[in-house]
């Protein structure tokens, strides 16, 4: 079966191609089930190739497949080559399988759109993309899944494309990423000329021989290309702005999938990593303030996708935390049950929208819960799991985050823990402004608003990823023979993963501590949210407008910059470089007397010299040819 | 063909005579022909004088696919040479030949000609843009394949007259001094290489008594100090810096580009640029291959500077046609940059990104022709929206744009990574600056993509209709060519690294310089390919 294994990518390319060509054809909604079809089967490929490997020596649990070489020019070979391994087959599993459930979704969501078939063809190639980024075998090959789902990204947040807002926020989230593209490329460049190869088992069996410097310089430029992905400080700006994409985007791009890309990327990478503490410092340290800046942030918004853009952002900062301290696994275990429950908060909030007339504005919701009792019934659920509340999986994934923080420094443990409350906190009030309090909605704007519960086509993928955010903690609980995903992926990081030594006593008090901030957190918002709706004291535009990082970038880069593109192009340009030419032809001009008749019909007498003496030469070597 | 043994291959395989029939010559004669004819017909059929024009050119294009299936892969020397004595008193001769670096700009050329003809039809006098375009696919096909420097310098001369009728005559308001400018600019430009080049000759007859203005025979030796090499390198470099542009050359470019018809400006952006970067591979890397390594910092910073200036000036323009001029200074910047390099990867991603930039290039203008054609405009203040009426035009105008910006699975990325890392491997801060360009390429090209086809729809653009069959006929063997080459560049690869190995080698030969084993690559050498002997050995 593992040799099967290239078409997991292939299907979902297979659909973006045709649905490209024949989608109008197929028409709405058969042009959707069809890419929903594709996507799950190559989820259940996924789980034969996952069951064959499941089957051989823990040992050897590693199957590289070339399919063709993409660009061999001397000592560069780059090979379009896929690895199944233990770390790609699990992302496989988990991003096929949250992807099949939002193409579902999206079958209902998107129904009432002119470009729908359009929609699932980027939603596909989305998928082809991811796929690919998790699934090869060298840098090359990964960062062109890296930059496939950019440039899906693009394309979807861009979708509605005769709103301003949305097309300026698809390419402001490009050029973001980027920025971070740059310390990617730049990475494999000194990686090619250190070690002569760009395979992963090539870089990381010559790991060796690459200096520290250049080791932390290599780490902390793949973490530049990881930052611009995964939105964290200091180019998270983009991630909130992406929220103007169809909100199945936002949940399957902006939650589930691509902005864990970063964090993959650094768990592929571990074997690099672990040898070089600084990097790992700096990771840590950029993954939990990212993680606490983002949570304040989640706490000041009015609009319910950007609230939930913040919670992202701050997830995975505390992936990045979960890296940093040498938690790969944990890192792993959290972005896997994080997809779950943000998946179904985006879902969610998209049926709120999609009952409301599209309406994001918290401030005219309230009271929804009578009128989507299963909506509301699902978000709760992903609220108690990000929250973090026993027994739902974000108390066990977030748990093993901060229980290894707190191996690394008490002090990453402190601040993980406060922001786990921000956590418990910031969902809550949205939970209690969108599901309880008076109906706001009525009363706002001219026609009446009749909120309805979504059509069953989008409540089954609610449903299921609510039984996934409360059940998925069983992957990897922390009691003994239980920790499946830890054994799993154990032989992969192998000695880059930290090693803990609690007594079962330290870890009985670790979850302690965990339940209980979650349970203060979720108790807070309610007491402070479930009958008021506005508490200006609370929402402080500070973190409303999350730091006033945005604002910097536009008022110091932004602006500054466009003043020296139209200084270059209509100053410089024209004036300077232009103007030294004309002087010149004018110095000459006037400096000899008969030269003027190059404005009259000189240089068309020369033009036409040239054209009849070559034509005579060609003549001429005509009637020689052959002789 | 190893790079090792590749040092003394020029002359083995020039020595070599080509077949019986000579293919090349028949190549570029028959643009010519088609000329000719063309110019015998009276003008009033013009719809015969449109077919027969694409006629000739798909014959061209043919033949340059014949070309291509004969060319021998993993040869880096010059095959299917035609060689007729010619002016035998000043020893000149008709030569030509193609090697890999040459192989796939007359493939382009043979691929954009029928292209401009079909997708940048004229109203007005067909008859004469017809002519022209044949007679400057002849010279550029002549400029591609020259062995010979006199021939070389005939052809690169004769693109300049058909290009200054095609501007002056069927170019748009500001016609006049847009061609003006671009005639003084490359003639002032090439005068100064016919000084060198001649130099060149009498140099090499003091030295050797042998007058003669083969390539080949002249890139064998080097009869001048390095300070002479440097200033007869910079004699050509002042004709290939202004043809390609190279920065701060190029303010011809911007004007010559926007006032062209759009075939025109296909041409000139697409192939003519590529007679300027593939002449400083051919005849400055071939002739000073010391002076090359020299100066290569300086070039390798004017390369940068224009890739980051042209991307910076891009950004703030609102006319689209300027803005992918200043694009393709950015992209030639690229080029330039990957040329002086030096290192195998380097070159061959220069190399493959004049092909590249050419495809994107050309899909780019036509495009910006149709808007045209539809708006009579291509001021991005007048358009927006356009996506809502013409959602095909937008597709194609995405790949083209994203291949542009190097979307990895397009033909631009392949290049500008090759160019990139063939680049840090011997100058290292470059590559760093270079690859700002990079993120400079998203920002200027999603900007104008975003005011063009985004936004909301208003007055004339809301009816525009969305591409014809045949506009789509047109771009369709352009953007398959992008993505192809994107996903599958092998086969342009293996036909390209042989001859730049060579040109490396020769470098390597006639210069202190040494490119970095690792882009060699021990396991690059073949088994085939058993001969130990370094370059020391060869003669």
């Amino acid at each position: 079966m593992l040799h099967y294994a290239y078409i997991i990518p292939l299907l979902p390319l297979a659909g973006a191609v045709l649905l490209a060509f024949f989608g109008k054809r197929l028409g709405n909604p058969l042009a959707g089930w069809f890419a929903t079809l594709l996507v799950a089967a190559s989820f259940v490929v996924g789980v034969f190739v996952f069951l064959d490997l499941l089957h051989r020596a823990s040992s050897n649990r590693s199957f590289d497949q070339t399919i063709v070489t993409w660009i061999p020019v001397g000592g560069l070979q780059i090979k379009a080559a896929l690895l199944v391994d233990q770390l790609s087959i699990t992302m496989v599993l988990f991003v096929t399988a949250v992807s099949a459930l939002i193409h579902l979704y999206s079958i209902g969501y998107m129904h009432r759109d002119p470009q729908f078939s359009k929609f699932f063809v980027y939603l596909n190639l989305f998928v082809f993309s991811m796929l690919i980024l998790v699934m090869a075998d060298n840098f090359v090959l990964t960062f062109l899944g890296w930059e496939g789902v950019g440039a899906c990204s693009y394309w979807l947040v861009a979708f509605w494309f005769d709103r301003d807002s949305a097309a300026s926020a698809g390419k402001k989230a490009f050029i973001v990423n980027r920025i971070g593209d740059f310390g990617f490329l730049i990475a494999m460049f000194l990686i090619f000329s250190t070690v002569g190869t760009l395979s992963y088992s090539g870089v990381f069996g010559a790991v060796g021989s690459i200096g520290p410097t250049t080791l932390t310089a290599i780490t902390l430029l793949l973490f530049l290309g990881a930052v611009g992905k995964s939105a964290q400080i200091p180019l998270f700006i983009w991630l909130p702005d992406a929220m103007e994409g169809p909100t199945p985007v936002s949940a399957l791009i902006h939650a589930a999938t691509m902005v864990t890309a970063g964090v993959y990327l650094m768990a592929r990478v571990s074997p690099l990593l672990s040898h070089t503490a600084s990097s790992l410092n700096v990771v840590a340290i950029v993954g939990l303030a990212t993680a606490f800046l983002a949570a304040t942030s989640a706490c000041a918004q009015g609009d319910i996708k950007r609230g939930l853009a913040y919670s992202t952002i701050s997830q995975l900062g505390y992936m990045f935390l979960a890296v940093g301290t040498g938690a790969y696994v944990a890192a792993i275990f959290l972005m896997i049950t994080h997809a779950f429950y943000k998946a179904l908060l985006f879902l969610g909030a998209g049926s709120v929208m999609h009952g409301l007339h599209d309406e994001q504005d918290m401030s005219r919701m309230g009271g929804l819960r009578k009128f989507m009792p299963v909506t509301a019934g699902t978000f709760i659920v992903a609220w108690l799991a990000i929250a973090g509340v026993p027994p739902f999986s974000g108390f066990f994934s977030k748990g093993d985050v901060l229980m290894n923080a707190y191996a690394r420094s008490p002090a990453l443990y402190a601040f993980g823990l406060l922001t786990a409350l921000l956590t418990a906190y910031y969902l809550g009030r949205i939970v209690f402004l969108t599901f309880y309090g008076p109906e706001r909605w009525r009363t706002s704007g001219p026609e009446e608003v009749l909120p309805h519960e979504s059509p069953a086509v989008m409540l089954v993928p609610l449903v299921i990823l609510a039984i996934g955010s409360l059940a998925a903690g069983v992957i990897d609980l922390p009691y003994a023979n239980l920790d499946y995903l830890a054994r799993w992926l154990d032989p992969l990081f192998g000695s880059a993963e930290r090693v803990l030594t609690f007594s079962t006593g330290a870890k009985d008090a670790f979850e302690v501590a965990d339940g209980v901030v979650a349970v203060t957190g979720a108790l807070l918002a309610g007491g402070l949210w479930l009958r008021r709706w506005q508490r200006p004291r609370l929402t402080p535009v500070f973190f409303q407008r999350a730091w006033w990082v945005d604002w910097a970038y536009d008022t110091f880069i932004a602006r500054p910059s466009t003043a020296l593109a139209n200084f270059s192009a209509y100053v410089f340009d024209n004036e300077v470089i232009d103007g030294v030419v004309n002087g010149t032809a004018t110095l000459v001009r006037d400096s000899g007397t008969r030269l003027r008749r190059l404005q009259t019909g000189y240089v068309r007498n020369y033009a036409l010299a040239i054209a009849t003496g070559a034509a005579l030469v060609l003549a001429y070597v005509a009637s020689r040819v052959g002789s | 063909m190893s790079g090792v043994a590749a040092a003394a291959a020029p002359v083995l395989a020039a020595a070599h005579p080509g077949p019986g029939f000579p293919l090349l010559t028949t190549l570029v004669l028959i643009p010519a022909g088609g000329a000719v004819v063309i110019a015998a017909l009276p003008r009033a059929r013009q719809r015969l004088i449109e077919v027969l024009g694409v006629a000739f050119s798909v014959a061209v294009l043919g033949f340059a696919v014949f070309v291509a299936v004969r060319f021998r892969v993993g040869d880096g020397g010059f095959q299917m040479v035609s060689q007729h004595s010619w002016i035998t008193q000043f020893g000149i001769s008709w030569k030509l030949g193609i090697d890999g670096i040459s192989l796939f700009l007359v493939l382009m050329c043979g691929v954009l000609f029928p292209v401009a003809l079909l997708g940048g039809r004229v109203r007005s006098n067909p008859k004469g843009f017809v002519a022209w375009m044949l007679l400057l696919e002849c010279a550029c096909l002549g400029s591609f394949l020259a062995l010979d420097l006199f021939l070389f310098f005939l052809f690169f001369e004769l693109t300049l007259v058909p290009t200054y009728f095609i501007i002056g005559g069927w170019g748009h308001e500001r016609r006049g001094n847009a061609a003006l400018k671009f005639f003084l600019y490359t003639f002032l430009g090439s005068a100064v290489m016919l000084v060198g080049l001649l130099t060149v000759v009498y140099l090499h007859q003091r030295s050797t008594g042998h007058l003669t203005f083969d390539l080949v025979t002249l890139s064998a030796t080097q009869p001048f100090s390095s300070t002479v090499g440097i200033v007869l390198f910079l004699a050509f470099m002042a004709a290939f810096a202004v043809k390609a542009p190279i920065f701060p050359l190029h303010t011809w470019s911007p004007p010559a580009y926007t006032e062209a018809p759009a075939a025109g400006s296909v041409i000139l952006a697409a192939v003519m640029a590529k007679i300027g970067s593939y002449g400083i591979v051919r005849f400055d890397f071939e002739l000073f291959p010391k002076a090359a390594a020299q100066l290569a910092p300086t070039m390798l910073t004017l390369a940068a500077i224009g890739i980051l200036y042209g991307a910076v000036v891009a950004a703030a323009q609102r006319d689209l046609k300027r803005m992918v001029a200043y694009s393709s200074l950015t992209n030639l910047g690229f080029i330039v940059l990957g040329t002086f390099a030096i290192t195998t990867q380097g070159v061959s991603g220069g190399v493959l990104q004049m092909l590249n930039h050419g495809l994107f290039t050309a899909a780019l203008f036509l495009l910006i022709g149709f808007i045209y054609e539809r708006r009579k405009t291509w001021q991005t203040n007048d358009l927006g929206g356009l996506q809502k009426a013409a959602p095909i035009m937008a597709g194609v105008f995405t790949v083209a744009m994203m291949a542009s910006i190097g979307l990895p699975g397009l033909n631009g990325f392949v290049g500008e990574f090759l160019i990139l890392i063939g680049t840090f491997l011997s100058h290292r801060w470059w590559a760093v600056a270079a690859t700002i360009g990079v993120i400079f390429a998203a920002i200027y090209l999603l900007w104008a993509f975003q005011r063009v086809f985004h936004g909301r729809t208003t007055g004339p653009n809301l009816h525009i209709p969305d591409l014809s069959w045949r506009e789509r006929a047109v771009v369709a063997p352009l953007i398959l060519a992008i993505v192809f080459l994107g996903v599958y560049p092998r086969p342009v690869l293996d036909r390209i690294t042989p001859s730049v190995n060579r040109l490396v080698s020769h470098v390597e030969h006639g210069s202190t310089y040494r490119q970095p084993a690792v882009a060699k690559g021990s396991s690059a050498v073949p088994v085939s390919a058993s001969v130990p002997a370094p370059a020391p050995g060869a003669p």
